[in-house]
């Protein structure tokens, strides 16, 4: 299935920084950064759990934000995009460098 | 049930590999990055020069994605494994059923048979759907051989008669592989299966398809713990995936062969795309090889129902298919190799 996920990581603390460099490079394990701060992963159900826990360990409650959207298994359909930085298609396209 | 995973294919010169975290990063000669989850991929072919950090290749293995090694033009040079894995009680029952050849030849009349009947499907629908552009009496005459063949089959054999039996099929077929090149360009003429080095293009084209489908069977059998080498119909011999040959010869006919043919036809491939050499040996450029392997990595994601199963499955899973079937036949789970029989 395809997860969308965004974070908003506050600075106001000096450990802000931290938070944000560990919470990107947990996503950048799972899926590919598709904008700054949102990431497209294609995960099983198992790998969900992981990764999601990761991430709940990581986040700070009070400050930060982690959005989850769920696209299922046909997500192709849902998703558009326009203009710069063209993401592929981890299941479908024909990875060739 | 396995999940049809994609693969990477690395045809860029001077790439180098490395593993970040759970990623493959691929950073190209003019300093680029690409990365990749490990866990959306299930195996890495790199092509001529391409590097390869020594974390990525135990990371690979770790997680069992293949990663292959190839010449430029596609010729196999090496593959990394972790340590040796899978079950021995399975691997010892090979060696064992291999060494017998009462047992070898039972295993490989399902891969013979199962060969025959798909060269006999693919040229079937061949006459079905162009019998105005082919020479029709050819072709049956070539299908009432391969029925024979099939004929023969279905009673015990030993293990000579059918590679024998193999062996008049192959030729059958390729005898009137001609035909079913439809595309009227003098440089698609083909006259024989040829290799080492292929002298025409089609021969390049076949022997590059043979080449992704050895890589793929290869892993399938490795990742369900059967030793790739030790083959039944094929011979021992140092350096020959003999179980992962037998076990191609069911695909080669409707998976490759096919593949090669609908891409001449309709086209894709061009004659520019080749170039011979001073030896007669023929190879195909970057965009033309490039063309194959995304019409190859197309090909593996159309589903199939699979006979034995009766389970609709994307064909890049029936590698793995058969290779489980096998591996249950050889623990004696089921009686017979059920061998996959393209419709």
């Amino acid at each position: 299935m395809m997860v969308l996920v965004s974070y908003d990581v506050s600075f106001e603390d000096p450990n802000g920084k931290h938070r944000l460099r560990k919470i990107s490079k947990i996503c950048e394990n799972y899926g590919q950064r598709v904008q700054y701060s949102v990431f497209e992963c294609v995960v099983d159900p198992a790998q969900w759990t992981a990764f999601r826990h990761h991430l709940m360990q990581v986040y700070d409650e009070e400050k930060d934000s982690l959005r989850f959207y769920f696209l299922g298994k046909n997500w192709q359909r849902r998703v558009e995009h326009h203009g710069v930085g063209v993401a592929y298609d981890p299941e479908n396209d024909a990875l060739i460098l | 049930m396995k999940k049809l995973l994609n693969t990477l294919y690395i045809t860029s010169q001077g790439s180098y590999l490395s593993k970040d975290g759970e990623c493959v990063v691929v950073k190209s000669a003019e300093g680029q990055k690409k990365r990749f989850p490990v866990h959306v991929l299930d195996g890495v072919v790199c092509f001529g020069n391409v590097l390869c950090s020594p974390f990525l290749m135990g990371h690979c293995a770790e997680k069992g994605l293949s990663l292959s090694f190839l010449t430029e033009r596609g010729r196999y040079l090496a593959a990394v494994h972790g340590p040796q894995s899978g079950n021995v009680l399975l691997r010892r029952e090979q060696y064992r059923q291999a060494d017998d050849p009462d047992a070898a030849a039972r295993v490989a009349r399902g891969v013979v048979a199962g060969k025959v009947a798909n060269s006999r499907a693919v040229l079937r629908r061949c006459l079905r759907d162009y019998s105005d552009r082919v020479d029709v009496e050819r072709v049956q005459g070539a299908v009432g051989v391969l029925d024979g063949c099939a004929r023969r089959l279905r009673s015990p054999v030993s293990l000579d008669e059918i590679r024998g039996l193999e062996g008049l099929a192959a030729n059958t077929y390729f005898g009137v592989f001609d035909e079913l090149v439809l595309s009227k360009e003098q440089a698609f003429g083909f006259n024989g299966r040829v290799r080492r080095p292929p002298l025409d293009n089609v021969n390049c084209l076949l022997s590059f398809v043979y080449t992704l489908l050895a890589h793929d069977v290869r892993s399938a059998l490795e990742a369900v713990g059967l030793d790739p080498q030790v083959g039944f119909l094929h011979r021992d011999r140092p350096g020959r995936p003999g179980l992962a040959l037998d076990m191609m010869e069911e695909f080669r006919s409707f998976l490759a062969d096919r593949l090669v043919l609908s891409l001449i036809n309709r086209g894709e491939v061009e004659t520019k795309g080749f170039t011979k050499k001073e030896s007669g040996a023929v190879f195909m450029d970057d965009n033309t090889r490039k063309t194959v392997l995304t019409a190859w990595q197309k090909r593996k994601t159309d589903e199939v129902t699979h006979p034995f199963l009766s389970e609709k499955i994307p064909l890049g899973l029936a590698f793995h298919v058969q290779a489980r079937l096998l591996a249950r036949y050889l623990r004696k789970d089921l009686e017979g190799y059920p061998p996959f029989f393209w419709k």
